[in-house]
């Protein structure tokens, strides 16, 4: 039993079956990827999976609970913690209240009101953060302003913004679209490291192959809104299926 | 200082100082001068400053830190006023349970509206307390106001009648509103040399509870809670895929920034024992969106510059005629002094809304930061060449080391 | 059942009122993405184009009418226009008396006009700023076109008369076969539907059958998409809000017969007509037509007599009440779609 299981999930939009009866089960501890042309479904399973889209049938357990029919902060609070496409950080505060806002969701809940404390009082919380930020090799920027950094820095705000919540599973879509190849390289070096750091499941649906073989342990393959096989990169790289579907070959 | 940080610490003392001593620093003109219009520290002027601070405080956290946009805040000032009249009608001139219950109704009803109006964000939330406060007006001036169930008196406003309970009324308290007995109308004036100073009672209620206010939003500011709804306006969706839940946050602004409301209507009731529908029309509410724009919003001290600015410009321009100009500009040859006149006369007497109308314009698309902007952005201007001054001495020392 | 036609056919001109501005409000909102609070603006200055035309019409010079004295016996000063001294009398009179459909034509220009100078020289750069910033350009905006309108034309009520041919009532009853008299109806408020209908049907056509239309109406589903196909869209939006400032304006031209304009019209317009579009569905052309005609008629039966004596003031609102019940119960408003403006 994986500490994610998709079971028999189906969702039509309209004419379109965007997913067909997906099943996946994501090993607790391991880094999990799920890769397909465009149009395979993977957003859908995705937005699926953070509680942003109802699945027609089909089950989503997270360490045996269902997170279907939850709001996404409540699949937050169980211990999925998501990094976007685009990162998504707080753009107007400064990178150390970035950091200091998941913490304290992980430590008062979805809300908690503290209207008439100090957060400059906050030691614990100040220096969590400041761990954090130490961490990611960005304390010297913690007084910046967020949005004026660059794309990579972002990034990794954002994921350690993620890891600040210690949570049990971390979603990455397409982490590094869009980024030139050092800034690619930059992530995948701190994705390995927070694995090996960390008792963490990582799963990721990407685009890039690059990344998928330098960090996955077990490949899923979507084509057409279903799984089309599941194994180690190894044998992924040569399946026949799986360079049909990419290539268009015949088998 | 109060949990406060030394700039904050700074602020508070300096707006304390102001308010405390308002009644000479805005009355600088000597009686009998020329000048003596512009004076502004006459009670009525000098308590409507103190009382839209109050009401802008409020709406600032909500506006300035969450970035949901309320056209509907008069609505909470009308009801707080109406509330405070029928505790004067009821039971007491006392004015302190009477600004309690307005409290108290502002919050139920803030509660209400926003507990509605905050199911949508974006243009839905303006338009939404947009209806909810035109509603209000119209429940307040026409629906309520029937024979079998007057609540508001309507047109005519909500007032204390010789007939009223007044339940705990003494012979020996004020007939007009009261702190424990001191009538909020006592003043005493005080003459040096040519000057008169005022100082009213009614006005000290308003800028004790002005000063208590503003601490308060400096505290929530500062707080965790204050982060929180920063995280709002920045960015719900992180802030959703955070854990956190976004909505209560946003109720319990709008419910304080409706409490202040309250408070700000209850006080205009302890002033002057009256409430009006016309309180709760949205161009009021609009006016509190004006105030807030225009001083800065999200900053601490701009909403309070925001309506201070405004009260004391539409009070001053009203008084501005063509007399007045034509003595400004008696120096200038006939012809230009006419001219110049009359381009200005569009802008002043009761061309105020005009003036207003464009300089709030001019500070949507140029200073989206309000007064508060503009002042940081002069005092940079000076730093930097200050600044430039420095480095050329820097660059001129080099060689000789 | 004349009662409820006549009901029905009292809303139709608020209602149209509603239509009409609702849907420039939409227009704008679905292609510029930008929402307009100085539209119930453009729609009072369509109102006050009608009064200046009549005033244009009226200018008049003194003339010594011989044939009539005064009561002290000296010959009377009579005012006459000019338009009766080129023109003839009776041509002039009658120029005077149709100042306001006269007015249409009038406006179209003018309005056009400042639909244009208004987006090139200011709703343009508000494009990519946040909506609250562009909610507040625009209701500072109304405010200084309402004031520059007080200021010119005063704070008091101008009464507008509509063409003496359509001064009366005509009685619908008779034509639809009930007793006489049961449904009296001023004909201009028929005029008036009329008119909205036209001018409705004219804009659905103009975007359904046309190039022009295509264009935009592909803009307002995918504005980007539209972009990179190299078609100009900016210049076809600018249109476009020139458009939409006249369609209000025509809608406040022929509205002066039947409320005398004054300065703060817009505005008592303006949320009103917000309601109608947040029920309408927020970006839907259909949706704003069909909510303002509801409302309108919803706002006339609730009116009756009978309604504000079981509750009173309920005319009053009314409106508001549907709108809070609607966004509840169907937050994208009766014809909205998915995805308009739900960040």
């Amino acid at each position: 039993m994986g500490i994610l299981e998709v079971k028999n999930v189906n969702k039509r939009f309209g004419g379109l079956q965007a997913l067909g009866d997906v099943n996946l089960s994501v090993e607790e501890n391991s880094v999990h990827a799920i890769i397909g042309p465009n149009g395979a479904g993977k957003s859908t399973l995705l937005n699926v999976l953070i509680g942003k889209l109802a699945p027609d049938t089909g089950s989503v357990l997270f360490d045996g609970q269902s997170v279907l029919g939850r709001k996404p902060y409540e699949i937050n609070q169980m211990g999925i913690s998501r990094v976007f496409q685009t990162p998504e950080i707080f753009g107007d505060l400064t990178v150390l209240e970035n950091m200091m806002i998941p913490i304290f969701a992980k430590r008062d809940g979805a809300f908690r009101m503290r209207a008439l404390e100090s957060s400059v009082n906050e030691k614990e919380v100040l220096e969590q953060a400041g761990e954090m930020l130490e961490s990611l090799n960005m304390a010297d920027k913690r007084h910046f302003h967020s949005a004026s950094m660059s794309r990579g820095d972002k990034r990794r705000l954002e994921i350690g913004m993620c890891l600040a919540q210690n949570p049990r599973l971390l979603l990455l879509d397409e982490p590094t679209a869009g980024m030139a190849r050092a800034d690619t390289n930059n992530t995948i070096d701190l994705l390995k490291q927070i694995h090996d750091e960390r008792d963490i499941t990582i799963a990721i649906i990407e685009h890039d192959m690059h990344v998928v073989f330098s960090l996955a342990q077990r490949i899923t393959v979507l084509a057409q809104g279903s799984p089309l096989v599941e194994d180690t990169p190894d044998k992924i790289k040569g399946h026949p299926k799986v360079r049909e579907a990419y290539l268009g070959e015949s088998a | 200082m109060l949990g406060l940080n030394g700039r904050d610490t700074t602020l508070l003392v300096i707006v304390a100082a102001l308010a405390l001593l308002a009644p000479f620093i805005l009355n600088p003109f000597p009686t009998d001068s020329g000048l003596a219009q512009f004076n502004a520290g006459y009670p009525d002027l000098m308590q409507r400053f103190a009382i839209f601070g109050i009401f802008v405080i409020g709406f600032n956290i909500l506006f300035g830190l969450t970035g949901y946009l309320s056209f509907g805040h008069a609505a909470f000032l009308g009801v707080g006023s109406y509330a405070a009249v029928w505790i004067f009608k009821l039971f007491t001139y006392n004015v302190v349970p009477a600004i309690l219950f307005s409290v108290v109704i502002g919050a139920i009803f803030a509660l209400a509206i926003g507990f509605i109006s905050l199911r949508r964000s974006g243009i839905y939330f303006s338009i939404l307390t947009l209806a909810f406060a035109q509603m209000s007006f119209a429940l307040a001036y026409s629906v309520l106001s029937n024979p079998k169930f007057n609540l508001t008196n309507g047109e005519t406003g909500l007032q204390v009648y010789a007939d009223d309970p007044q339940m705990f009324h003494g012979d020996h308290l004020p007939n007009l509103p009261h702190l424990f007995g001191l009538s909020m109308r006592a003043n005493y004036e005080m003459s040096v040399g040519a000057w008169d100073f005022n100082f009213n009672a009614g006005y000290y209620v308003c800028a004790a509870l002005l000063l208590i206010m503003f601490y308060l939003s400096m505290r929530i500011f500062r707080s965790p809670f204050g982060m929180m709804l920063r995280a709002i306006k920045s960015n719900q969706t992180r802030m959703t895929y955070t854990g956190l839940n976004a909505r209560p946050y946003a109720l319990a602004a709008f419910v304080i920034s409706g409490m202040y409301a309250g408070l700000a209507g209850g006080l205009m009731a302890a002033v002057d024992p009256l409430a009006g529908a016309e309180r709760m029309q949205w161009t009021a509410s609009g006016e509190v969106v004006l105030m807030a724009i225009l001083g800065g919003t999200g900053t601490l001290i701009g909403p309070i510059l925001g309506a201070g600015f405004i009260k004391y410009f539409e009070n001053i321009f009203s008084k501005i005629n063509d007399n007045v100009l034509h003595g400004w500009f008696a120096f200038l040859p006939d012809g230009l002094e006419d001219f110049i006149v009359a381009i200005l006369h569009p802008f002043i007497g009761k061309g105020w809304h005009l003036t207003l109308g464009i300089l709030f314009m001019l500070v949507v698309i140029f200073l989206p930061g309000g007064l508060v902007e503009g002042g940081q952005r002069i005092g940079r201007l000076f730093r930097r060449k200050s600044g430039k001054d420095d480095a050329e001495k820097a660059t001129q020392s080099t060689p000789a080391e | 059942m004349d009662a409820i036609i006549l009901q029905i056919l009292n809303g139709l001109d608020k209602g149209s009122a509603y239509a009409l501005i609702a849907l420039g409000l939409t227009l704008i909102f679905g292609t510029l993405g930008v929402v307009n609070f100085a539209h119930g603006a453009l729609f009072m200055i369509g109102a006050f184009c009608a009064v200046t035309l009549q005033k244009l019409l009226s200018l008049s010079y003194v003339v010594i009418d011989e044939t009539k004295t005064d009561f002290m016996g000296n010959p009377l000063k009579v005012q006459a226009p000019y338009v009766e001294k080129w023109f003839g009398p009776e041509i002039g009179e009658a120029i005077i008396n149709w100042s306001v459909p006269l007015a249409i034509l009038f406006s179209i220009p003018v309005m056009l006009a400042i639909g244009v100078a208004v987006e090139r020289g200011l709703i343009k750069y508000f494009y990519r700023r946040p909506h609250a910033d562009q909610i507040l350009v625009t209701y500072g905006l109304a405010i200084v076109l309402q004031e520059i309108i007080k200021y010119f034309y005063g704070a008091n009520p101008i009464p507008t008369p509509a063409p003496p041919a359509f001064a009366g009532s005509v009685d619908l009853g008779v034509a639809l076969g009930f007793d006489p008299n049961a449904i009296i109806y001023p004909s201009w408020r028929l005029i008036y539907f009329a008119f909205a209908a036209l001018i409705i049907g004219g804009v659905f056509s103009f975007l359904q059958f046309t190039t022009f239309g295509m264009v935009v109406r592909a803009g307002m589903a995918d504005r980007e998409t539209v972009g990179l196909l190299g078609i100009n869209i900016d210049r076809r939006f600018t249109i476009m809000f020139g458009i939409a400032a006249a369609v209000a304006g025509l809608a406040g031209v022929m509205y002066a017969p039947i409320n005398s304009p004054n300065y703060h019209m817009g505005m008592d317009f303006l949320v009103l007509s917000f309601v109608v579009v947040v029920v309408g569905g927020m970006g839907s052309l259909p949706g704003a037509v069909l909510a303002g005609f509801l409302l309108g008629i919803l706002e006339s039966f609730a009116s009756t007599t009978w309604a504000t004596t079981t509750i009173p003031g309920i005319n009053q609102v009314i409106i508001y009440l549907v709108a809070i019940i609607v966004l509840l119960t169907r937050p994208r408003g009766l014809m909205g779609r998915k995805g308009v403006m739900e960040d």
